[in-house]
């Protein structure tokens, strides 16, 4: 069997995988802000998210921010990216994971008074994995 | 000396010969493979501690975590033999990533559903359209498309080079389902064990985690060599050797 043959498709091998690498870099790139699935409060400052239609916004909900209606499934809270922050207005039942200092991810848009009205509320777990000992071991070390 | 070695993998990789020895080595991987997977699962679904946010739901990660990290690592391992399929033309190289795609599917599979699953209590929905669900979808489709390029195509070494022309093509998904959750703001979790930094997770949790990921990694490997040996008698069927063990059965 001739060297060459094979060297040909050991090329085509590498060519295919150069091709690809570069096809997807340039169209993930393109597409960018569609593969986004949330903004953050400083891109919405910002004026990076759109203004036309219904987008994602998500962050941290701010400690101490959380207001329920007492009479209506109506709850306010802020969230943060720990650089800005904004008001969020919704109306249901949320996630289990939903808390103070919890990230969560709100699908919705601004109401003329700069409150962002969300018709869903999703929360965003982090990586920590930890039984509750440790995590209040934490908490406490952290507050010495 | 390239030439001797030359000769000791074509003589290796001779199918007949993977059959005789793939057949002892089984054992050795399917016995420690049931013996860490029942032991894993114990320790994960019994033993490991609740987590201060989840609760109990997390344990679903004793499956849905490798079953993730397989659906990757079959399909790379697809990716290579295509690869040394089609440049060395080496058949048992075709032969493993055609049995590897079924388990690979599978693994892809249980992962999408456990993670679903997970992700109706703790998100709030079974289904987001974020960057890592998504290009993890397209993993699963990468599979099927493997698969029915196999089975439709009648002559083998054609179906063998369009299908691992596929796979060597999809490969670029993989590095994407990785870094998805750091390219992009995804709703699913950044990376807890497989990171530089030291692992995001308690070691009463990460233990029981990783002897479950390595009881996956023997189960595939006891399974791939099971549908490896029957690729082998289908593909050799009209072939002296395989006629001759029929005939002593």
């Amino acid at each position: 069997m001739s060297m060459n043959k094979r060297s040909k498709r050991k090329l085509l091998v590498v060519m295919v995988l150069l091709g690809m690498a570069l096809a997807s870099v340039l169209a993930l790139t393109a597409f960018e802000e569609n593969l986004l699935y949330f903004y953050s409060p400083t891109m919405v400052k910002n004026g990076e998210a759109p203004s036309e239609r219904k987008f994602r916004v998500g962050g941290l909900v701010v400690a101490g921010s959380v207001e329920r209606a007492t009479d209506s499934l109506l709850v306010k809270f802020d969230i943060t990216d720990n650089a800005e922050s904004m008001s969020v207005e919704y109306r249901g039942i949320l996630p289990d994971l939903f808390r103070e200092g919890q990230g969560i991810v709100a699908m919705g848009a601004f109401n003329g008074q700069n409150i962002f009205v969300a018709d869903e509320v999703l929360a965003k777990h982090d990586e920590n994995y930890m039984p509750p000992e440790v995590a209040d071991a934490l908490k406490a070390a952290e507050q010495q | 000396m390239i030439k001797k070695i030359w000769a000791w993998i074509q003589r290796f990789s001779s199918p007949k010969h993977f059959y005789a020895i793939s057949g002892k080595l089984i054992p050795w991987f399917a016995v420690p493979a049931f013996l860490l997977g029942i032991y894993g699962l114990y320790m994960g679904l019994f033993v490991a501690p609740t987590d201060y946010q989840q609760g109990e739901s997390y344990r679903i990660i004793f499956i849905h975590v490798p079953a993730a990290w397989m659906s990757m690592f079959i399909y790379i391992v697809m990716a290579i033999s295509a690869a040394i399929g089609l440049i060395w033309q080496i058949k048992l190289a075709d032969m493993i990533a055609a049995a590897s795609a079924p388990i690979g599917a599978w693994f892809t599979f249980l992962a999408l559903v456990t993670g679903s699953l997970w992700g109706k209590p703790m998100w709030g929905a079974y289904w987001v359209w974020d960057a890592r669900l998504t290009s993890e979808l397209i993993l699963l489709f990468l599979y099927f498309g493997y698969m029915a390029l196999q089975s439709s195509i009648e002559d083998q070494r054609t179906a063998d080079k369009a299908s691992g022309l596929l796979v060597i093509v999809g490969v670029v998904n993989i590095p994407i389902i990785h870094y998805s959750v750091e390219w992009w703001n995804t709703l699913h979790q950044g990376a807890t064990v497989a990171k530089f930094d030291k692992p995001s997770m308690h070691i009463d949790m990460l233990i029981p985690l990783l002897v479950m990921a390595l009881a996956a990694k023997l189960f595939y490997a006891a399974i791939v060599l099971m549908r490896a040996r029957n690729e082998v008698l289908y593909r050799e069927r009209n072939r002296q050797w395989v006629r001759d063990l029929v005939k002593k059965l």
